[in-house]
């Protein structure tokens, strides 16, 4: 008969519509700026740069050694290497970012700056509401903006950063292992 | 633009008669599915002459790629069919892995089958919701359809981070190795997905007024289709028995039972038709492919993330991607750049039959027909 068609779809219509009372499988929205949808813990945006300690200049775990720099597929990423040296957190000195740009309206979030990365230094943030009416200044990001305390670090990826966290509390302890005897002999030797 | 000399369709007014009008559709007409443009010349509402003119959003995705090192490739193959992500990163990694020889692990494999199909599922399942939205289904079929496509997609970001540029593939396997809990969220997806299949089915199969505007309409016959080098579902709608997974058996497709559905007429409803039923097929791989993943690492050991420089050669990686073959085709001069990086892009290929499908239709069949080619102007323009 004609018209049988439309009215077995139509009836597939209704079933949605009253279904959507019932059934959350068919309701799947949600009235975002009210209500939000819990983000996915591998979830991506922009990089920030992790820092320990309360001070970000000394915290910094950049080296500046520019790999994310060379990798970065838009070329997005504008570092600046320091003259001097700072300890690192194994005590060790390195160098430091003067300078550390990301241009966000360029960065395609593609997260290959955070797997080259040798320090785990940077890192992906999960903020989205970033919008601005500043087109220059507000979308290049400086090192200040960037840099984020590891406490927000273990807030957004809670499983990633414990993982990060214990690789360099072996690394550290490594690090220690190897600066005691020597330390020790140094000792010894101003003791002769 | 014609594949053939004989045209299909007798033409009976004078072509270069200047009695013809001149439409330019496109590039924003909401129903060319981005920037293209089609140049038709029409007699009343017949068309005469139908010229593509694409360019629109060519972004030199081939130059750059050949600037940067490999990896800084794969981001950017995200953005050429930026609906299949997961299938453009695997052709990509599959040629450089031809290139380099560089192996991938077994559970790799299966996870790489696992979101290809699932990439196929969403592909598909959101081009008959825009083919209906182009015929005038304003909304309805393309809500439902993109009502499923979200839930495949929050598994792409609990995987890789982000719904559409997963960016997931490596060379020598997959950047994050599923979890049990993710692995359970498929199968519980794919275990729901043919019910939906069955409703989507029920709504739209036998529905009069799709079936007058699709059938018969935008036939594409069996030789043109083999000689225009047309791949996918399109010419399996014409009933040619060509799909990549069966021929080539890339990957590990050769331990999957499935089938490859073919049409009969080559027209609209052939095309609708062939990817329900791929639908379902892809469903039976997922089953079998979530049932059968086994334990290992998802990332060959020996594999480096940086400074890969194959030895000079060339390689030709193709895959079954959702529209047809996708393929990357590579030569390295043993720099850490490739020396040239070509795309064979199936959605520009299959377009290029579209004057043929359309003469002698009316206006409103050139959406319909355009739609049915599955196109995603990002990969067409690169």
């Amino acid at each position: 008969m004609l018209g049988e068609g439309i009215v077995k779809g139509l009836a597939e219509t209704a079933r949605n519509f009253f279904g959507s009372y019932a059934e959350k499988d068919r309701l799947t929205t949600v009235q975002f700026p009210e209500e939000r949808l819990p983000q996915a813990e591998a979830a991506r945006v922009f990089p920030f740069l992790v820092y320990d300690t309360d001070d970000m200049e000394k915290g910094l775990r950049c080296v500046a050694c520019k790999i994310c720099e060379v990798e970065c597929p838009p070329k997005c990423i504008t570092i600046e290497k320091s003259t001097e040296k700072k300890p690192d957190f194994t005590g060790k000195p390195q160098f430091f970012p003067e300078k550390f740009e990301i241009d966000v309206s360029v960065c395609m979030s593609c997260q290959i700056c955070v797997e080259v990365c040798p320090f785990e230094a940077i890192k992906m943030d999960t903020a989205f509401e970033l919008s601005t009416d500043d087109r220059f200044g507000g979308l290049h990001w400086p090192k200040e903006r960037l840099a984020k305390p590891n406490e927000y670090y273990h807030q957004i990826h809670p499983m990633e950063a414990a993982a990060v966290d214990e690789q360099l509390a072996e690394k550290k302890a490594k690090a220690e292992e190897k600066h005691v005897p020597a330390a020790a002999q140094a000792e010894g030797a101003a003791a002769r | 633009m014609s594949a053939v000399e004989e045209r299909i369709v007798e033409l009976t007014g004078d072509v270069d008669s200047g009695q013809l009008l001149e439409v330019s559709m496109g590039p924003h007409h909401p129903s060319t599915h981005g920037v293209f443009r089609m140049n038709v010349e029409l007699e009343g509402e017949r068309v005469m002459k139908l010229k593509p003119v694409f360019g629109y959003l060519h972004r030199n995705h081939e130059k750059i790629a050949e600037n940067g090192s490999y990896l800084a490739a794969m981001p950017f193959t995200d953005r050429l069919d930026y609906m299949c992500s997961m299938t453009n990163n695997w052709a990509y990694a599959l040629s450089v892995e031809k290139l380099a020889g560089i192996a991938v692990p077994e559970r790799a494999e299966y996870v790489r089958v696992i979101v290809a199909e699932l990439t196929r599922l969403q592909n598909h399942v959101s081009l008959i919701g825009f083919l209906m939205q182009d015929m005038g289904a304003s909304g309805t079929p393309l809500m439902y359809a993109f009502r499923e496509r979200e839930k495949i997609l929050d598994l792409f970001e609990q995987l890789s981070g982000t719904r559409m540029m997963c960016n997931y593939m490596r060379f020598g396997g997959v950047r994050v190795d599923p979890t049990p809990e993710w692995l359970a969220e498929a199968e519980a997806l794919v275990g729901r997905f043919p019910a939906f299949l069955d409703e989507f089915e029920q709504l739209l199969r036998e529905n009069e007024i799709l079936m007058s505007r699709t059938q018969g309409v935008g036939v594409l016959p069996r030789e043109l289709a083999v000689n225009a080098g047309v791949t996918g579902p399109m010419l399996r709608a014409s009933g040619v028995n060509y799909d990549i997974r069966k021929v080539d058996a890339y990957g590990i497709y050769d331990r999957f039972q499935f089938r490859v559905p073919l049409g009969e007429h080559g027209d609209v409803y052939d095309r609708y038709m062939i990817r329900m039923l791929e639908m379902r097929e892809s469903v039976k791989i997922l089953e079998q492919a979530l049932r059968e993943i086994p334990e290992g690492p998802a990332m060959d050991p020996k594999a480096r993330l940086r400074g890969l420089r194959p030895k000079a050669g060339e390689a030709y990686g193709r895959i079954e991607s959702p529209k047809g073959e996708l393929g990357f085709f590579l030569i390295s001069n043993g720099t850490p750049e490739p020396y040239r990086y070509r795309v064979r892009p199936p959605s520009m290929i299959n377009l290029t039959v579209l004057e043929d499908m359309c003469l002698g239709r009316s206006v409103a069949d050139i959406v319909v027909t355009l739609g049915s080619v599955d196109i995603i102007l990002g990969e067409v323009d690169r």
